[in-house]
C-alpha cells in the first residue's frame, strides 16, 4: 500500500534530497553536524552513509563560508544544498546570501545562474529563546533574487524542496522545527510543487485565512471550531512568499470579502503587511472589512513556556481574530 | 624555475594591458565620463599577472573591489570592459554591475565584488566544486590585506584548508585599507602569519616582480592541482591612485616620499629593463607592444561610446534565472512594476 504510506515532515525533506541525490550527480549537501550525525534536527539522517562523505559534508561552523561554499558551487555548475543549522543563524551568513547568493546573477548581466539551495529551520514553541527561534522570512522576501519556502506539511515539503533544488536560483527552504514530527501520506514517487503556487488547504465562504508553516495549521483547527458556529473558513496557505501568489489570495479575498493573515513572525514589518496591502490594492471594493494581521508582539521571543504561549499566535488567536472580523459589518453604498 | 621567453612576454603584456585599460578609465572618471566608483590597480599590475600567467583558461579566480586587473589578466576583453564601466548595454555586465561586478564567468572570472572580503568564500565553493568534478581545476582568491581583518576571509581560509581544497589564496598587501594603513589595523606586518593558524603555507613575495610572483603562483598552483592543498601568496605591493578614482579627495594620507619610492619600482617598467638587459627584448620590441595594445584601448573607449545604454526595459530582467523545471517568475501585483 505505497499510497498511504506515511512520512514525517522532516522525512520528507529528507526523501526529497535523497532522490535529487540519486537523480543528479551535481547535488551535493553541506552544513554543520549533517554527516554521519544527520543534522540537529536529524533531517540529513543516512544521507552521507548512503552518498558519502564527498557529497554530504560536515562544515566547520561557518555560516559565511557555508553558504559561500554554495555561491561558490553552484556558479561554476554544482547544485548545492547548504544548511545553516538554526534560522537565526542566517544573519551570520547575510552578506553571502542577500549581496551574493542573491544579486550575482543581475549584478553579472545575467551571466551566471546560482542552482543553490538554503536550507534552514525556523519557527518558536521549543523554549529556545531569542536566537534559535526566529521567524526571519520577510527579512529574506524583501531582496530580490531569493525566493522564500515555508512548507505548511509533510507532502508539501517533499514537493517543494524537489522544486527547491530544481530551481536555478537560491531558494530559502525554511523548515518549521515544530513540524518536523508531523506524519502524513507522501507519495513516494518524486513530485514537484511549482514555488510561487498557493494552496486551498480548506475552501470557505465567510473569511479568508492566509497562513503558512505552522500557523497554516493552526487555522485549520481554529477553522474546525468556527465551522460549529457557523463561520466557513477558506485558509490559503501561499507556501512559496517569494514569489507570492497573490492571485490566489486576492480572488479569495474577492470571494469572501474578509481576510485574516496569520503568520508566527512579529507583526510589524511583517508579511502580513505586504500581503494585506496588496489585498487592499487589488480588491478594495470587495472588502467588508479591514484585513486582519496576527503576529508575534514586537519583542525578541521569550525562552519561558509561560511567556513564549503567549507570544506565539496559535488557534485560539486565529479564533479571536476570525470572531472580530465576523463582526465588522461596512455598509455599502 | 625557468620562464621562457614566451611566458616573459605573456606576462608583460598582462601588465601593460592592465595599466593601459587602468590609465584610461582614470582619465576617463577625470573627465566626468565613468558613472560611479572607480578602484584602480595601477601599481599592482605584477600580482594579477604573475597569478593568472600561471593559471589555465578554465581555473576560476575570484576578485575584490579592486578587480578590472584580475578580469584583464585573466583575458577579459577591453571592448566588453569598457562599456561596462560606461554603463553601456554592451557591456559584460550588460550595464548592471559596473566597474565593481565587472566579471565574465566563460573565462573564469567569478566576479569583482563590491564588498571587502566576500569573495573567498566563493573561491573556496568553486575550488570545491574543482574538486568534485575532478578536472583538475584550480581556484585563486584574490584579496587585499584590509580583507583578511573581516570574518569571511577566516570562514574561508579556515573551510578551504578542513576540507582540504585545490585553492591558492593571493594576497595584494598593498599597505592600506582605503585610507588606513595597516599598522593602523592590524598587529602583525606580514599577512602571511595568518597562513600557518590555519595550516596551510604561506609566502611573501616582491609584489613589483612579476616573475617572482609567477614563480610563487606556479608553485602553489602545482600544489594545489593534484590535490596538495591550499596555501596562501603575500604579495608586497603598492597602488599607485587613491582608494577610489585618482585624486586623494585633498587629504594627505601617504607621504609623497612613500609613493615616489614605490613608483621607481615600477612593476612594468623594471621588468622591460630586466627583460632588454637580458636579451629577452629589445625597446622597440617593448614600444610595439604599447603602441599595438594603445591602440586596443583606443577602440575600446570607441566602442564604448558607440554602444548604446540599456532600455529601461531591462530593469526586472536576469533578477532570476528561468527555473529547469517551472515558470516561477517574480509575482509584482499592484503597479505591476
Amino acid at each position: 500500500m505505497s499510497d498511504e504510506r506515511k512520512l514525517s515532515y522532516g522525512q520528507a525533506f529528507n526523501e526529497a534530497v535523497s532522490q535529487m541525490m540519486e537523480a543528479d550527480p551535481d547535488v551535493f549537501c553541506a552544513g554543520e553536524d549533517i554527516g554521519a550525525f544527520g543534522g540537529v534536527f536529524g533531517t540529513f539522517l543516512g544521507l552521507q552513509a548512503k552518498f558519502g562523505e564527498h557529497r554530504v559534508v560536515d562544515t566547520p561552523i561557518s555560516e559565511q563560508a557555508i553558504v559561500g561554499l554554495g555561491v561558490g558551487a553552484s556558479v561554476t555548475g554544482l547544485r548545492p544544498i547548504v544548511d545553516l543549522m538554526f534560522m537565526d543563524f542566517i544573519c551570520v551568513a547575510l552578506d553571502q546570501i542577500v549581496n551574493q547568493a542573491a544579486k550575482l546573477k543581475y549584478m553579472f548581466g545575467g551571466e551566471a545562474s546560482l542552482p543553490m539551495t538554503i536550507t534552514t529551520a525556523g519557527g518558536g514553541g521549543l523554549s529556545a529563546a531569542a536566537q534559535h527561534s526566529q521567524s526571519l522570512e520577510a527579512l529574506l522576501c524583501h531582496i530580490p533574487g531569493l525566493k522564500v519556502v515555508m512548507p505548511s506539511n509533510p507532502y508539501d515539503m517533499k514537493g517543494l524542496m524537489i522544486s527547491c533544488i530544481k530551481d536555478n536560483n537560491p531558494p530559502v527552504m525554511i523548515k518549521h522545527k515544530r513540524l518536523l514530527g508531523m506524519s502524513a501520506v507522501v507519495p513516494t514517487e518524486a513530485y514537484e510543487i511549482p514555488l510561487g503556487k498557493g494552496n486551498v488547504l480548506r475552501p470557505g465562504t465567510d473569511v479568508t485565512i492566509v497562513a503558512y508553516a505552522r500557523m497554516a495549521n493552526e487555522a485549520l483547527i481554529a477553522a474546525t471550531e468556527l465551522a460549529k458556529e457557523g463561520i466557513e473558513c477558506e485558509i490559503i496557505d501561499p507556501r512559496t512568499l517569494q514569489p507570492l501568489d497573490t492571485d490566489l489570495i486576492v480572488d479569495s479575498a474577492k470571494k469572501t470579502n474578509r481576510v485574516v493573515v496569520v503568520h508566527e513572525a512579529v507583526r510589524f514589518g511583517g508579511l502580513g503587511g505586504e500581503i494585506a496591502s496588496q489585498i487592499q490594492e487589488l480588491a478594495f471594493d470587495y472588502l467588508d472589512a479591514p484585513v486582519t494581521r496576527i503576529g508575534a508582539p514586537f519583542s525578541p521571543v521569550p525562552f519561558s513556556p509561560a511567556l513564549e504561549q503567549h507570544y506565539i499566535p496559535d488557534a485560539k488567536t486565529i479564533l479571536t481574530g476570525v470572531r472580530e472580523i465576523m463582526q465588522r459589518n461596512v455598509i455599502r453604498g | 624555475m625557468e620562464i621562457s621567453t614566451t611566458k616573459q612576454f605573456d606576462l608583460h603584456r598582462r601588465m601593460v594591458r592592465i595599466r593601459l585599460f587602468e590609465e584610461a578609465a582614470g582619465r576617463l572618471a577625470e573627465a566626468n565620463r565613468l558613472p560611479g566608483f572607480l578602484h584602480l590597480y595601477v601599481g599592482e599590475e605584477a600580482v594579477a599577472s604573475g597569478v593568472c600567467g600561471a593559471l589555465n583558461d578554465d581555473d576560476h579566480i575570484t576578485s575584490t573591489h579592486r578587480g578590472h586587473g584580475h578580469l584583464v589578466a585573466k583575458g577579459g576583453d577591453f571592448n566588453r570592459m569598457m562599456a561596462e564601466l560606461m554603463g553601456k548595454a554592451t557591456g559584460y555586465c550588460k550595464g548592471k554591475g559596473g566597474s565593481m561586478h565587472i566579471s565574465d564567468t566563460s573565462l573564469g572570472m567569478l566576479g569583482a565584488n563590491g564588498i571587502v572580503g566576500a569573495g573567498s568564500p566563493i573561491a573556496v565553493g568553486a575550488a570545491f566544486a574543482n574538486r568534485y568534478r575532478g578536472r583538475g581545476q584550480v581556484a585563486v582568491a584574490f584579496f587585499g590585506d584590509g580583507s583578511t581583518n573581516i570574518g569571511a576571509f577566516h570562514e574561508a581560509a579556515n573551510m578551504a584548508c578542513a576540507l582540504h581544497l585545490p585553492i591558492v589564496f593571493a594576497c595584494e598587501n598593498n599597505e592600506y585599507g582605503e585610507f588606513t594603513p595597516r599598522h593602523k589595523t592590524m598587529a602583525i606586518t606580514d599577512i602571511v602569519d595568518r597562513a600557518a593558524g590555519y595550516g596551510m603555507p604561506g609566502v611573501i613575495v616582491d609584489g613589483m616582480d612579476v616573475i617572482a610572483v609567477h614563480e610563487a603562483a606556479v608553485e602553489a598552483v602545482e600544489r594545489a592541482r593534484p590535490g596538495g592543498g591550499p596555501s596562501l601568496i603575500e604579495a608586497k605591493t603598492y597602488r599607485y591612485y587613491n582608494h577610489h578614482g585618482i585624486q586623494n579627495l585633498g587629504l594627505k594620507y601617504r607621504p609623497d616620499e612613500e609613493v615616489a619610492a614605490w613608483k621607481q619600482r615600477d612593476p612594468i617598467f623594471t621588468f622591460e629593463d630586466r627583460m632588454i638587459e637580458n636579451g629577452v627584448a629589445t625597446r622597440e620590441k617593448v614600444d610595439e607592444i604599447w603602441a599595438e595594445l594603445k591602440q586596443d584601448i583606443e577602440t575600446a573607449i570607441q566602442f564604448a561610446d558607440d554602444s548604446p545604454y540599456p532600455t529601461p526595459d531591462q530593469i526586472m530582467v536576469d533578477v532570476y534565472t528561468k527555473s529547469s523545471t517551472s515558470s516561477t517568475s517574480s509575482t509584482t501585483v499592484g503597479t505591476k512594476s
